[in-house]
């Protein structure tokens, strides 16, 4: 689809604001195909459950991409946080 | 039927035979396959058979269909498909498929557009996120794909990155490729893309003040008054219904200019447009005149352009009004009742601020034409029944606040200026009644109407 406006000014969208607690929570986790970075993500995923978090994994297919569309699309509808993790 | 040919062909020299669709046909000689319509797309083949003669890459000559003469004379071969009819003419080629050729353009053609491409998730709903970022007028849009956007493009002969004008209230310039995605997503089709050209044209210059426009908490918007031939070779509704719903050029061509302000010129309400209540019109306002029929010529005509071309009037109107006489079969009696609704706009005691369109209906005109009165007669007559002792329409006179300042004695005020009466002709067939559209602050304070040749 093509943009129908002048492309004058970055299409900004404001974050929401910053939960007080991520109990309860549905908490994604997007591993962005480092290597290791499945190591640092399972910890993660134990600490976020620990305090009440519910986690859900998503995967990149490659680093060097941006995430599709499509999984941007279903992070945003599953979730209520993300945590995109680096690796290096 | 051909396969015997190209069998005798394949003996006599070099050939090479490609297919568009069945890659066993033919089965010998064994054929290229062309399924993504790649090679027949750059070789403009629009007939198969099609036979070409080439010599280092370059084409030297072809013959569509089969004659066996031209074909014998081509290849220089004697005696091609001795038991075939000495002609047919082919079939189309799938590369013209009307099902097909939107896309092949689009992959093949080399994208000639330059606005950004964004993605949208499978399992997202298009119309959806088109709402969501704001794009819409409060109904569904159609998607602006490269496809439909290239397809639209064909009305035109203007360069898709031509800079068309500069929209307000960002002042963005705005290229015929950004007001084809409008027009796409107003649900226009590509021959009405040189009507919406000339609308944003019109509507952004100086003079209509789209700006003013648009920021007015006054509820106007452009109204498109549209005449010339070229309304009738794109179906243009001038007859009945004609400023209502259901003809799809009327509703699409306004809706596209509408499009443009709103998406490029970033023109929203809330925002830069004031408006206190809007109208329906906001949406779109166009219809056609109907020159044909017509005793008094076109509202162009009025404005100075060429009755006989293509033409696209803007007006700052706000919704239209109904005058109902349905006794008066003189026309004194009849300019009567007109000047009477026409003293009441905006209010009956505010002159010379704003200008006003005058829609007559058929059976209306009929009155006048019969009666020999042209169109500067009509408005002649209407001016005269239209000026108000200014004592009646100073402030607080008839216990009313609203009025004009004191001071202009008991002098008699037109309700317009000499030029700030026009007359439309476009209506049904039956029914006694007039359109009156109201204008906005008129002149250099406010916004003139503008008339713009159709450019194809």
């Amino acid at each position: 689809m093509l943009d129908p406006t002048a492309e004058r000014t970055p299409a900004e969208r404001a974050r929401l604001a910053r939960p007080s607690s991520l109990a309860g929570l549905t908490v994604g986790l997007l591993d962005i195909s480092k290597p290791r970075g499945d190591v640092f993500l399972d910890r993660i995923e134990q600490r976020l459950t620990a305090i009440g978090a519910n986690v859900k994994r998503y995967q990149k297919p490659t680093f060097t991409k941006p995430a599709p569309v499509d999984l941007r699309h279903e992070i945003a509808t599953e979730c209520e946080v993300v945590i995109e993790a680096l690796a290096d | 039927m051909v396969v015997p040919v190209l069998r005798q062909l394949a003996e006599a020299g070099e050939l090479t035979v490609y297919t568009q669709d069945d890659p066993d046909f033919p089965d010998a000689p064994r054929a290229v396959l062309d399924d993504d319509l790649a090679l027949s797309w750059h070789h403009a083949i629009e007939t198969v058979p099609t036979l070409l003669r080439v010599r280092d890459g370059v084409e030297l000559e072809r013959t569509v269909g089969w004659l066996r003469m031209s074909w014998e004379e081509l290849t220089g071969v004697e005696g091609l498909g001795p038991d075939l009819p000495p002609f047919r003419p082919g079939c189309g080629s799938m590369s013209v498929d009307p099902d097909l050729v939107d896309e092949l353009r689009v992959r093949h053609g080399g994208s000639v557009l330059r606005s950004r491409r964004v993605d949208v998730a499978a399992a997202e709903d298009e119309l959806e996120m088109m709402f969501n970022r704001g794009w819409a007028d409060g109904l569904p849009v159609v998607p602006p794909t490269e496809q439909r956007v290239l397809a639209l493009l064909t009305g035109t002969s203007r360069a898709p990155d031509e800079i068309v004008a500069t929209v307000p209230p960002d002042l963005a310039d705005v290229s015929v490729e950004k007001v084809a995605i409008a027009a796409v997503m107003a649900g226009c089709k590509p021959e009405y893309l040189p009507w919406v050209l000339a609308a944003v044209e019109a509507a952004c210059t100086d003079e209509f003040n789209m700006h003013g426009v648009l920021a007015t908490t006054m509820p106007v918007a452009p109204v498109l008054v549209c005449s010339g031939p070229g309304t009738r070779a794109i179906g243009m509704e001038s007859g009945v219904n004609a400023l209502g719903q259901g003809n799809r050029a009327n509703s699409t061509i306004g809706r596209a200019l509408q499009l443009v302000v709103r998406n490029v010129g970033g023109g929203r309400p809330g925002e830069v447009d004031r408006a206190t209540h809007g109208n329906p019109g906001k949406l779109g306002f166009c219809f056609a005149e109907n020159d044909v029929d017509s005793p008094f010529g076109t509202l162009a005509g009025q404005l100075g352009v060429d009755t006989g071309a293509d033409v696209v009037t803007v007006f700052a109107g706000e919704a239209p009004r109904c005058v109902v006489d349905q006794l008066s079969r003189t026309p004194e009696s009849l300019a009567g009742s007109l000047a009477a609704q026409l003293q009441v706009l905006h209010h009956h005691k505010l002159v010379l601020a704003f200008d006003a369109i005058l829609v007559m209906g058929p059976e209306h005109a009929r009155v006048f034409a019969e009666a020999g009165w042209d169109r500067d007669r009509v408005i002649t007559e209407l001016h005269a029944r239209l000026a108000t002792p200014a004592g009646a329409l100073t402030r607080g006179a008839g216990d009313i606040a609203e009025g004009i300042p004191a001071g202009f004695g008991d002098v008699a005020l037109p309700k317009f200026t000499p030029n700030g009466l026009m007359l439309a002709y476009a209506g049904g067939g039956a029914g006694l009644f007039s359109m009156i559209i109201a204008g906005w602050v008129n002149g250099d304070r406010g916004s003139r109407p503008v008339a713009r040749l159709v450019r194809y």
